[in-house]
């Protein structure tokens, strides 16, 4: 257990070192000062106002950014790191390699998890103190996606990492994945796959088997719950799963997703070459 | 105490390693030899179980791969290439020293008497030290525990004269109850630290030969030679190994870790036409016998 943890520690610090760390903290930093700035707090769109508003719009952001981000440095330096010789040096110390794996996972997800949700705390600590009043249930809930999505992408990123024997592959691949995902988020590829005969519940089934769209759909519920904007297919969504459900569906799967592909990732890990 | 049986590495198409059988006794210091692709490092990274191989490898009758814990708590590894990590050189230590079971303090200490001061440099990343520095660095937290197998990959490559003395002599006090393995391209680098020579080819043991066991690992050569006029590549040279200029550049003074005499000479080798006189005499008692003078 000791060496689960000084593994944690060991990759916060290399991540805190790291220019990626930076780039990624000032991002999201910088997202939330910017929103600040241009006054999104105080405008009243759609019936938004105050930091739903500005939650609503960082939510959306962070989608676009996390997954890709989070896949690229994973594997970036989890891969990288395999070629540079750390893997070779730090695994001949008496280090167990389920403590090596799992310290690792809990030292990345801390840091790509913690600058997006302080940024997000930093806005709703700022609005405390300027009496904008703050939707703490929607922002709860956001918490809960974002870990949910972070921890999918962290894992998928790892399992990456243990297949891939090069940091060029690895990135090539995630790269793939991350436009797949993408790819299908698109409603109209959905809808040109159903013209086609597809039968309509296989295509909601391919959107919610993509991490990326249950989270747009379940931040979009945040502020729609009868999914009006997502059109007929959420009939299918709110006959299948109701609103509860679906958005206990929201952080389940990404989770459960995340944690499969991890633990791909590690019996893969186990039984390879290591360095 | 560590046995290769019929050791066989596959990446893909290509053999590495084609069925290594080798017995390894406590006491013994062995120089693992061979050019580049040879199937040294690959051989060291089945014994540090880092490579899944075919036939068996044993430490004291336990599997590497399946009992990492237990064979590398004994294992102190120096590789040739310093892993560039971004933790400081704090951290690193108390990481390793936690890991190992160790106190930090033994492995600060074996990297005093190295001549770099931990303190120092302590909140300095890894990555940042210098060569020699990361070298010393982590042959302190290889010997800075109870580990009776050393496995050094070129450890003294990037030392100065004064650290792989120092390191001898740490190798020295060790060599009684360790284990080791030094693996090198050249065997002049080593061949004073060793009582046993293992050359690998394509993956083969060509050559395991015993040899003599006759220099002191911490003896020190006290050197001067004699050239026949100065010369700029030569100063510069031998200035590198710590020497003195005694006149004009004509005379030079300094002293040398014994197990260093080949390489020293092997240097020196390529100066034999600039050379007039070499006396080298060993330091300290019951060293009167062994005087080498060439003139």
């Amino acid at each position: 257990m000791k060496s689960l943890w000084l593994t944690a520690l060991a990759d916060i610090t290399e991540s805190l070192r790291a220019r990626w760390f930076m780039v990624y903290t000032a991002i999201f930093g910088g997202l939330v000062v910017l929103l600040f700035v241009f006054g999104l707090t105080e405008s009243r769109i759609m019936g938004f106002l105050g930091l739903s508003r500005l939650l609503t719009v960082f939510i959306q952001l962070t989608m676009a950014i996390l997954p890709v981000f989070v896949l690229i440095t994973t594997v970036r330096s989890v891969a990288g790191d395999r070629e540079a010789g750390v893997f070779e040096y730090l695994l001949s110390l008496p280090i167990t390699l389920s403590a090596w794996f799992w310290g690792k996972i809990i030292g990345r997800f801390t840091v790509i998890f913690l600058p997006v949700f302080l940024a997000m705390a930093g806005a709703a600590a700022w609005a405390t103190l300027k009496d904008i009043p703050v939707p703490w249930d929607d922002f709860f809930y956001y918490t809960g996606l974002l870990l949910a999505l972070a921890w999918c992408f962290l894992g998928i990123g790892m399992l990456i990492s243990t297949v891939a024997r090069s940091a060029d592959v690895a990135q090539g691949a995630v790269f793939i994945i991350w436009l797949t995902l993408v790819l299908f988020l698109d409603l109209i590829l959905l809808g040109i796959m159903i013209k086609e005969h597809l039968p309509p519940e296989s295509a909601v089934a391919i959107a919610l088997a993509n991490p990326l769209q249950v989270f747009r759909i379940a931040a979009m519920m945040m502020f729609d719950p009868q999914l009006v904007m997502l059109g007929p297919a959420a009939y299918i969504i709110l006959d299948t799963f109701g609103e509860p459900g679906f958005m206990t569906y929201a952080i389940a799967y990404p989770l459960a997703l995340g944690t499969v592909a991890a633990t791909g990732g590690y019996f893969l890990f186990r039984r390879g070459d290591l360095p | 105490m560590i046995q290769f049986q019929q050791v066989v590495k596959r990446f893909r198409r290509n053999t590495v390693l084609t069925g290594i059988d080798l017995d390894i006794h406590p006491g013994e210091r062995i120089a693992l030899v061979g050019s580049n692709g040879a199937g040294k490092t690959t051989l060291i990274r089945c014994l540090l179980g880092e490579y899944v191989c075919d036939g068996k490898v044993f430490v004291d009758g336990l599997e590497p791969r399946s009992h990492r814990s237990e064979v590398l708590a004994r294992v102190g590894f120096v590789p040739q290439l310093p892993p560039p990590l971004k933790m400081p050189v704090g951290q690193l230590i108390r990481f390793a020293a936690s890991v190992c079971d160790s106190d930090p303090e033994r492995m600060r200490g074996i990297a005093r008497r190295l001549g770099l001061d931990p303190d120092t440099f302590r909140r300095q990343p890894f990555v940042k030290l210098s060569g020699g520095q990361k070298q010393k660095l982590l042959i302190s937290i290889a010997l800075g525990r109870d580990a009776d197998i050393l496995v050094l990959d070129e450890p003294a490559a990037n030392l100065d004269p004064e650290a792989r003395h120092v390191f001898f002599k740490i190798l020295a006090e060790k060599k009684d109850h360790a284990v080791m393995l030094i693996s090198s391209h050249r065997l002049d680098e080593v061949a004073s630290l060793v009582n046993r020579v293992v050359e690998m080819d394509r993956g083969r043991v060509v050559l395991d030969d015993r040899v003599a066991d006759t220099v002191d690992m911490d003896s020190v050569l006290e050197v001067r030679l004699t050239t026949a006029r100065p010369e700029e590549a030569f100063t510069r040279t031998i200035t590198e190994w710590g020497f003195l200029d005694a006149g004009d550049g004509k005379i030079w003074e300094g002293r040398v870790a014994g197990p260093d005499r080949l390489r020293f000479l092997g240097m020196l080798s390529r100066y034999a036409g600039l050379i007039n006189g070499i006396n080298m005499e060993e330091e300290g008692e019951g060293a009167d016998a062994r005087v080498t003078r060439l003139a």
